[in-house]
């Protein structure tokens, strides 16, 4: 039973959870129960990335009805490696969020949190693994309205404006979608993503597909953040709890990566959107304009969080640079800085909520100090911080190699520069914080003199994912085959389609 | 030696990268009881050195030494390979770490610092990547501890705490971190693309590269790349890193940290792109005139600069240069001259900066025009002053005659004539700005002291400051007497010799 409807799991658990979680009420259990959950649906998330990777891809199909009539769900090494980085962070976020929410979300909506979240994790989980181009939008819609949902539950009012904010420029992202969507299913009449691929294929140079195509990639676009599209993020991300913010910061945007990769590559075929449509150049500048834009706001912030947050674009500028160089390494690169992005902003966020637990501000003024009064989070800090960076033995440098590499392999030397000059900012912006932590002294007050250490089940989840950051920086070797074994499989996807017919 | 008899070759390098770290973790347990603090340090430079000679041993009897860590990236990973250059670079900082522990004692509790633990504990592990560095067997592993080099003594920079330390750390790391990340790691990459291979290797790896353009270009960025050599426009930072505790500035501003630089530089000269490929560059030329622009330019500065550590320390610009110049003059001759300058400059630069700090602890002066009569007082500190002034010019019968001479034999072996000129005129500058100290400290009488002088008047350092200053004199001399063991350790290196063939 398990082993048969395994795709389904990752989706089934936590959507039937969500409203288990709000019935629980506000208790410990509620915590506890949304944890497992999470954490079940991790180890079924382990499962199929080892199926996908013994057997190549695993399809289902839901409620019996085989595709393409039904919906069918199909993971491959592509999005099971996803969809695990997606379901491991969101067990450390809950575990972390018990502290972190008495600080930042009224009692009596903590039981909302947990449901958001599972629904959050529903809906993601649901994009990861679903192979049918409308059943993605639905379950995008899934996680945007919890995600709206999550932002929205600060104790800081401020967090209602940038809520809407989000809401609207995400809806507009979705609709762009379900209008793309609505395009390709009035030219070829399916859904499924495999047959979508096949008969737009067939309609080569159809102008209602060039038309969707648009449409489809500026509405993913708005969801991934991608510059110029990126104004929601910054504000959603400040005001948003801090555990609501490590866990969209390291999944929802990521997600949205992948699904612009799903479409490009196995829907539209990469050979058409990249050699017909030129995508690549516009992505290619846009995603270098990201980068420097970004860091180099990021570097003017005095809030902490929104120093991450243009960080975070900027990062999504190096996925996208990564699929913009239309090669197995570019793509490589881009999905294993997905997952590796995902570790470093989650334990960054991570011990800024910390921080905020304790003192009570993010500002870069708050930080005064912290280095000898919560050392252990300011640890966990620098090394993530060093990972943004890229320093050698975190997994940065890893993602730093593998994008440049790319970009040698077509002699491409300008933008391998610009690719490590960009890591330059994060020294800056990285590099102010610590100042602040290790170099300025706390101010005299006395409330400041009484910060204490993190609370444990603050510290283990970051101190997890600064584990994970140290250990996939030097063992390599798991991270970069299941994402060279993705990028393949995808090329390779996008080639038989060229031959088929 | 049969210190280290029962262990493997491979278990030696580690051993050499091993024993400082867990220094550093000791000294940290230790922290609370600062006599046991530094019997730890001091044991653990012994025990390290003792290390370095036994692998010398090997090295000498043809044993090949390595060793694979972890494969970061398919077929490239952390690995070591020990070869004749590394050594020497090894054993000069391994020995130079006793010395400087020793005066480290004397310095930081003469001198009332504070977070001695931190400090003790830093530079061991300092010296722990330098080790590392030394034995490095590619590119990438060369890389990952230039890194953590410059990770681990930015503490020790910024160590006063003071504006002054934090805005001399900022320039420190900013520039080493902006330079190795946007240079150094594209040109890493760069050979990575091109060859697919990172190890080094006697005569090159780019025998089979035909984009002769793009090995101009990487030369350049290697040259840049690797800021901790100090080359102009990028060497600002050197000077500001002078900010730090004495023993630092003497160590690793003059020793390990810039060392590593020009060490580097040459064995990606020696074994990435081979003398023979260096020498059809086009940029090989451009790149020698701008060392040789570096050496000239830093010690007119040098003659500007009135406190006696930044003149030192534009003083091991020029010096660095030397080194650069030495490598990218593409003969063998030069590169040996290159090699054996490790060495000298070493124990010169040292002494003079043992020196500074001496006498900063025991009249408190920083300031060269302060220091006027000062020889009556400190006569013994003054006198090492002279002996490491004079190696640095390059004067018998002081070690430094013989790293010059093989440079000027590489120019004139490679008819690059300006570069001899350059040479003779920086050696006339190097006078003018280090021999006017010490004369005018012995020469020169402050007004107050007309009395007869007489060994009841001096005031010196602290006894362990004035050992590891009588030591690192020495070294000086001896080195001057005796280098045929540096010498018959730099003739192990491939297509490289003191006696020189023009034809490689």
């Amino acid at each position: 039973m398990f082993e048969q409807h395994l795709a389904a799991l990752p989706i089934i658990i936590p959507l039937i959870a969500a409203p288990i979680a709000l019935i629980l009420g506000r208790s410990l259990l509620t915590w506890g129960f949304a944890t497992l959950i999470s954490a079940w649906a991790c180890y079924a998330s382990w499962h199929l990335l080892l199926a996908a990777l013994s057997e190549g891809s695993l399809s289902y199909a839901m409620g019996g009805w085989p595709p393409p009539w039904g919906i069918e769900m199909r993971v491959d090494a592509a999005n099971a490696f996803v969809l695990l980085a997606v379901t491991a962070v969101s067990t450390l976020v809950l575990v972390y969020s018990k502290n972190s929410i008495e600080k930042e979300i009224d009692s009596a909506q903590h039981p909302l949190f947990y449901t958001a979240h599972l629904l959050c994790l529903a809906g993601l989980s649901g994009i990861l693994v679903t192979g049918d181009a409308f059943n993605l939008f639905v379950f995008l819609e899934i996680s945007s309205l919890a995600t709206y949902t999550l932002v929205s539950l600060a104790r800081d009012r401020r967090c209602l404006t940038a809520a809407f904010r989000y809401l609207v420029m995400g809806t507009i992202g979705a609709t762009f979608i379900l209008i793309g969507v609505g395009m390709l299913y009035m030219k070829t009449g399916t859904l499924n993503m495999l047959d979508l691929a096949e008969r737009i294929h067939l309609a080569d140079g159809n102008r209602t597909i060039n038309t969707g195509l648009a449409f489809i990639m500026v509405g993913v676009s708005i969801k991934l953040a991608l510059f110029p599209l990126h104004a929601w993020l910054p504000p959603a991300y400040t005001h948003a709890p801090s555990a609501v913010t490590a866990f969209l910061a390291s999944t929802a945007t990521k997600v949205a990566v992948y699904v612009m990769i799903r479409f490009i590559f196995t829907i539209f075929g990469a050979d058409y959107v990249f050699r017909e449509m030129g995508m690549d150049l516009i992505l290619m500048v846009l995603a270098i304009v990201a980068i420097f834009k970004c860091s180099y706001m990021a570097t003017a912030q005095s809030n902490v969080k929104t120093v991450l947050a243009y960080s975070s674009v900027a990062q999504i500028g190096y996925m996208v640079l990564g699929v913009s160089l239309v090669s197995v390494t570019g793509l490589m690169a881009g999905l294993i800085h997905i997952f590796n992005h995902a570790l470093m902003k989650g334990a960054l966020f991570m011990a800024v909520g910390a921080v905020f637990y304790r003192v009570g501000s993010v500002d870069i003024k708050a930080f005064r100090g912290l280095g000898k009064q919560m050392p252990l989070t300011m640890a966990a800090f620098t090394i993530a911080g060093l990972s943004i960076i890229g320093v050698p033995l975190t997994v940065g440098f890893v993602s730093k190699w593998y994008l440049v590499t790319a970009a040698l392999e077509q002699q491409h030397w300008i933008l391998a520069f610009l690719v490590l000059a960009g890591s330059l900012l994060a020294v800056i912006y990285i590099g102010r914080v610590l100042e602040a932590a290790y170099f300025q002294s706390a101010s005299d007050d006395a409330s400041a003199a009484e910060v204490k250490e993190a609370p444990w089940l603050m510290l283990i989840p970051m101190w997890s994912l600064v584990i994970a950051n140290i250990y996939f920086g030097i063992e390599t070797s798991i991270t970069t085959e299941a994402a060279s074994s993705a990028s393949e499989w995808l090329f390779q996807n996008s080639k038989v389609l060229e031959v088929s017919p | 030696m049969n210190l280290w008899q029962g262990f493997e070759p491979g278990q030696l390098i580690a051993l050499s990268i091993l024993v400082p770290f867990i220094g550093a973790l000791l000294v940290v347990a230790t922290g609370k009881t600062p006599n046991l603090r530094e019997t730890v340090t001091l044991s653990t430079a012994v025990i390290l050195f003792t290390i370095v000679l036994a692998i010398t041993d090997l090295v000498f009897q043809g044993v090949a030494l390595n060793l694979q860590v972890i494969e970061l990236f398919p077929g490239l990973g952390i690995s070591f390979d020990v070869e004749p250059l590394g050594v020497l670079f090894a054993l000069v900082a391994s020995f130079l770490w006793i010395i400087t522990s020793i005066y480290a004692i004397g310095y930081m509790r003469g001198h009332h610092e504070v977070n001695q633990t931190r400090f003790f504990c830093c530079f061991a592990l300092a010296i722990s990547s330098v080790m590392a560095i030394c034995f490095s067997g590619n590119l990438l592993t060369l890389f990952i501890f230039y890194e953590v080099l410059t990770l681990s003594t930015y503490p020790l920079v910024t160590h006063a705490g003071t504006d002054a330390a934090k805005k001399g750390g900022r320039i420190y790391l900013g520039i080493l971190l902006s330079t190795s990340i946007a240079f150094l790691l594209l040109a890493v990459l760069g050979t990575w693309s091109l060859t697919g291979t990172l190890d080094f290797r006697p005569g090159g790896i780019f025998a089979e590269t035909e984009h002769k353009g793009v090995l101009a270009v990487l030369l350049v960025l290697f040259c840049y790349g690797i800021g901790k050599a100090a080359i102009m426009p990028f060497h600002r930072w050197l000077p500001a890193a002078m900010v730090a505790p004495t023993p630092v500035s003497a160590l690793l501003h003059a020793v390990a940290v810039v060392k590593a630089g020009v060490f580097s530089i040459l064995k990606v000269v020696i074994y990435i792109f081979g003398l023979d490929e260096l020498r059809n560059l086009e940029t090989t030329d451009i790149m020698l005139y701008i060392g040789a622009a570096t050496i000239l330019i830093s010690s007119c500065i040098a003659m500007t600069k009135d406190n006696l550590k930044a003149r030192l320390a534009y003083s091991t610009v020029s010096q660095l240069s030397y080194i650069v110049v030495g490598a990218l003059l593409a003969s063998s001759i030069a590169a040996a001259g290159a090699a054996l300058h490790i060495a000298t400059h070493a124990a010169g630069k040292i002494t003079l900066f043992f020196c500074a700090g001496a006498i900063m602890v025991a009249s408190h002066k920083k300031n060269i025009s302060d220091m006027a009569g000062l020889g009556r007082q400190m006569p013994l500190t003054m006198a090492a002053f002279a002996i490491g002034a004079i190696s640095i010019i390059g004067l018998p019968p002081m070690a430094g005659t013989w790293s010059k001479w093989h440079l000027a034999m590489g120019a004139l072996d490679a008819d690059k004539l300006l570069i001899v000129a350059t040479l003779i005129i920086s050696s006339l500058l190097n006078i003018a700005y280090l021999l006017p100290i010490p004369f005018k400290a012995f020469f020169h009488r402050s007004n107050e002291a007309q009395e007869a002088w007489s060994w009841s008047q001096t005031k010196e350092a602290p006894l362990p400051c004035l050992i590891a200053i009588g030591v690192t004199s020495l070294g000086c001399i001896v080195m001057f007497f005796y280098p045929e063991p540096l010498i018959a350790l730099i003739n192990l290196i491939p297509d490289v010799s003191t006696i020189g063939n023009s034809d490689g």
